[in-house]
């Protein structure tokens, strides 16, 4: 008892341990923050290089490279990866790093938790890419792995993809729970609800959604699982259940999920466009009502992906409004934003140029989607490329770039260097040129009904498969510029000054760059 | 709660093998699950191992939480972030089972009586011929295709009507499980009022009852499997019922374990005050938790 005692004497003012160790045993919400990071970056390049296997296939007609069965896992692999190692990793090591930080709060509420939320992941997605060598090969049923594909048809290696799904669903619970208990409990005096940073209220929904929605798909697992292997028949119109029951369950976490990688974003990019308009932003109040709506609605339009199953009619236009409805707190949030700009003294520094194509091309992906969730349209849209558009339009440069806004934006504070300008600048040209050639012309093909998921197709799609292709390859390459930078600015360069940004408003630009190791050992004075 | 200094704690190396635990335990639960009819395979003993180190690390890690606690560590605020860890824990195991509830509504809302023919959408089915001679009901005996992979049962766990209401188990269930959520109460008063007797008395009889269900659901599964032919196999409707009873079963054994770790500290270790026992409480809000989920149980599975 007396060393839990002694350690705790020592604690407060030495900074990290040495070694290895302090990754591994880590407490601190920077360091586990700066690993959720790495590894997310760690998993977009792994479900990048998974993208270009399958562009590189699709770049002429035929079968060009890989067989189909592989083509199959390749296009699983990367919606999963991406979505679960990539997006949510990356939002989580942000809200890590940041939320603590914004309301003066020492490090997250469960530290030891907060650790073992973490290091899941690695494991989890070793198990989910192991699969790959297993016999019958890894997952081939898409990444919504829709029964009878992932039940009855299902190669062996879905029990490990079962089982990696189950700790991955309890790492972000586990994440999500130390988030909300760290914005409810830790915020210091003065740090009111209505006064918080809209990052951290992004966080505080998405954390909500989170743990009410990951349950959900842990229960459509393990229907899998006992249909699968131990006789039932939740998903099998043979023993009296419905296949469709499973697109209802994996939906009613799926399109909260989605909205769970789009929600800090629109936080992020609420900040990014505060500080380089310097203007307060337009409507803070009614970005934080629009994103609690929006979180609310996405409870109950979950058949807007159902469209095709032959919904009764009352479900079918039930679902189409509560849909459309969602569009009108995403466009006040998009007003906000350019009223904000409106008139603002405007400098486009790399966070801010990432920041404004969000504004633009996010709204054309909600635009596709409106036009999707007009039910007679989408029974001709539906599982075409226009969906494959329209769904890219609202992750790439959606979450994103909302992702490496932040980086370039917060990454002074955390490794109290400034990033090369130039360098960044010409990343993002970059990004911004591959994105729409890859996914712009697939609205074209979508709509000209060219499917998804199929390694080859008909001869008269095949000229913009060929640009979009050219365009992932651009779009891909340039992200190895983005490691270079970022490891450029961690090893050195101009000292960043404690405000950064001259119109950065927050508690984080308080503090000294880099941020000292523990931030706030008694709570700070706001007001 | 003044400007005092936070605690955070030091390193720790809990987590890192909790992670490793988990991992031997799914990959053996995975081998051993594809391995089933694989009597040669080993996977079973990653499963163990995983299952052997998951529980030392547990053990050791609420010891260290624990001691910290008796050390005075914990803030208020620390002990405040607790409770709505806990409270937001119970509220994702809500969603849990929200998932196996809506399952069962849609099966018995709509799943079953398409597949019989009625609705909108069982005009199609039937128009082509399909499962014919199926007949929509709830609980559902039957299976839409006669096929030999399913057992079908001869009676079902449903109300057996008055006359039999005393030889029915889940009756038996319902009233050990609620009188549970009641003595567990009691022991709180008791520790509330400082009367430990009380309170251990109490709490002992709760473990008592949570024992006591458990049994009664093991003897009413033997019953299903034994006399009524009632298995996972026997179509949707062993279906919802086993895995709803049966997550519900295993909650009850989760709750009554860490009930009997509490009734343990305290007889033991004399742990807990009148004003300051946390791992009672969550314990206990875990139980009525629990107790509420079976009252949803009795409704919908067993009743309605
Ligand atoms: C105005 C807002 C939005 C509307 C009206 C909307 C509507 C839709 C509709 C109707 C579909 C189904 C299309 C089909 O399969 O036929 C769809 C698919 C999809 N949407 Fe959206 N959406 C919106 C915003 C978003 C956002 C913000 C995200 C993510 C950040 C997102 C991600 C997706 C994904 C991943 C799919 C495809 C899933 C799949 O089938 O693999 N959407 N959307
Ligand atoms: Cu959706």
């Amino acid at each position: 008892m007396s060393a839990v005692i002694e350690n705790h004497h020592d604690d407060h003012h030495h900074g990290p341990a040495k070694g290895l160790t302090r990754w591994l045993y880590t407490t601190n919400h920077k360091d586990i923050g700066t690993l959720y990071l790495w590894f997310s970056f760690a998993m977009f390049l792994i479900g990048g290089a998974m993208a270009l296997v399958i562009r590189a296939e699709l770049f002429q007609p035929g079968m060009q490279i890989v067989e189909p069965e592989f083509y199959n896992q390749m296009i699983t692999l990367h919606g999963l990866i991406m979505i679960f190692g990539g997006v949510m990793p990356a939002f989580v090591g942000l809200a890590n790093w940041l939320v603590p930080m914004m309301i003066g709060a020492p490090d997250m509420a469960l530290p030891r938790m907060n650790n073992l939320s973490f290091w899941i992941l690695p494991f989890a997605f070793f198990i989910l890419l192991s699969s790959l060598f297993m016999e019958g090969g890894a997952p081939n049923f898409g990444w919504t792995f829709y029964a009878p594909l992932s039940t009855t048809y299902a190669p062996p290696s879905v029990t490990f993809f079962i089982f990696s799904v189950h700790i991955m669903g309890a790492s972000s619970i586990m994440g999500a729970i130390n988030v909300v208990v760290t914005i409810m409990n830790m915020r210091a005096p003065g740090v009111t609800l209505m006064k918080m940073p809209l990052f951290v209220w992004s966080w505080l929904i998405t954390a909500y959604l989170l743990i009410a929605v990951m349950p959900v798909l842990a229960g459509a697992v393990t229907m899998m699982l006992m249909d699968i292997h131990f006789g039932t028949s939740f998903f099998n119109a043979a023993g009296g259940g419905d296949p469709v029951l499973f697109q209802h369950i994996f939906w009613f976490f799926g399109h909260p999920e989605v909205y769970i990688m789009i929600l800090p974003a629109f936080g992020i990019v609420s900040h990014i466009i505060e500080t380089f308009s310097r203007k307060q932003l337009f409507g803070y109040s009614s970005m934080v009502w629009a994103m609690l709506s929006i979180a609310i609605l996405s409870f109950v339009v979950w058949a807007h992906h159902m469209f095709t199953v032959g919904l009764p009619l009352a479900a079918e236009l039930f679902f189409m409004w509560a849909t459309m409805l969602i569009a009108v707190p995403t466009g006040v949030k998009v007003f906000n934003w350019v009223a904000t700009m409106f008139k603002g003294s405007l400098t486009f520094e790399t966070p801010m140029l990432f920041a404004i194509a969000f504004v633009v091309l996010f709204t054309i992906g909600g635009l596709s989607g409106l036009m999707l969730a007009i039910v007679p349209a989408d029974f001709q849209y539906h599982d075409t490329y226009f969906v494959v558009a329209h769904f890219h339009y609202v992750l790439v440069p959606g979450a994103i770039f909302s992702i490496m806004a932040a980086v370039y934006y917060w990454i002074p504070k955390w490794s109290g260097n400034m990033y090369d300008e130039r360098l960044g600048k010409l990343h993002f040209w970059l990004s911004f040129i591959g994105v729409n050639v890859t996914f712009f012309p697939q609205h074209f093909i979508g709509l000209a009904g060219m499917p998804r998921r199929y390694p080859d197709y008909a001869l008269q799609f095949a000229d913009w498969n060929m640009v979009s292709s050219v365009g992932a390859f651009l779009f891909g390459v340039s992200q190895i510029l983005f490691l270079f930078i970022v490891v450029k600015t961690v090893m050195g360069g101009k000292k960043a000054t404690d405000q950064v940004w001259e119109g950065a408003r927050g508690l984080e630009w308080t503090v000294a760059s880099p941020a000292p190791y523990h931030t706030f050992t008694t709570p700070p004075k706001v007001d | 709660m003044s400007a005092q200094t936070y605690y955070v704690p030091e390193q720790s190396r809990f987590p890192i093998f909790m992670a490793l635990s988990l991992f031997l335990l799914v990959m053996g639960a995975s081998s051993t699950i594809n391995n089933l009819d694989n009597p040669d395979s080993n996977s079973a003993y990653i499963l163990y191992a995983g299952f052997i180190s998951l529980f030392t690390t547990l053990f050791f890690w609420f010891r260290q939480v624990i001691k910290e606690h008796l050390a005075g560590l914990d803030s208020n605020q620390l002990k405040t972030s607790y409770v709505y860890g806990m409270a937001w824990f119970i509220f994702s195991e809500v969603m849990f089972f929200a998932a196996f509830f809506g399952a069962l509504f849609y099966v018995r809302s709509f799943a079953v009586p398409w597949l019989s023919g009625e609705g909108e959408n069982g005009v199609g089915i039937s128009a082509i011929g399909l499962w014919e001679g199926f007949e929509s009901s709830w609980p559902v005996m039957t299976t839409p295709d006669k096929g030999a992979e399913y057992v079908l049962a001869e009676k079902s766990m449903a109300w057996p009507g008055w006359g039999h209401a005393l030889e029915w188990l889940p009756l038996w269930n319902t009233i050990v499980l609620l009188s549970s959520s009641v003595t567990v109460h009691f022991a709180h008063i008791g520790l509330k009022n400082g009367d430990r007797k009380k309170f251990n008395r109490f709490l002992g009889i709760t473990v008592g009852l949570a024992l006591i269900f458990v049994g009664l659901q093991a003897a009413e599964y033997y019953e299903a499997y034994a006399h009524y032919g009632l298995t996972l196999n026997s179509g949707i409707y062993g279906s919802t019922f086993f895995m709803l009873t049966g997550f519900h079963g295993f909650h009850v054994m989760m709750g009554g374990f860490m009930l009997a770790v509490m009734l343990a500290r305290s007889v033991f270790a004399g742990h807990f005050e009148d004003h300051d026992h946390f791992g009672f409480e969550a314990a206990s809000w875990y139980w009525h938790f629990v107790d509420v989920v079976w009252v949803m149980l009795f409704l919908f599975v067993y009743i309605l």
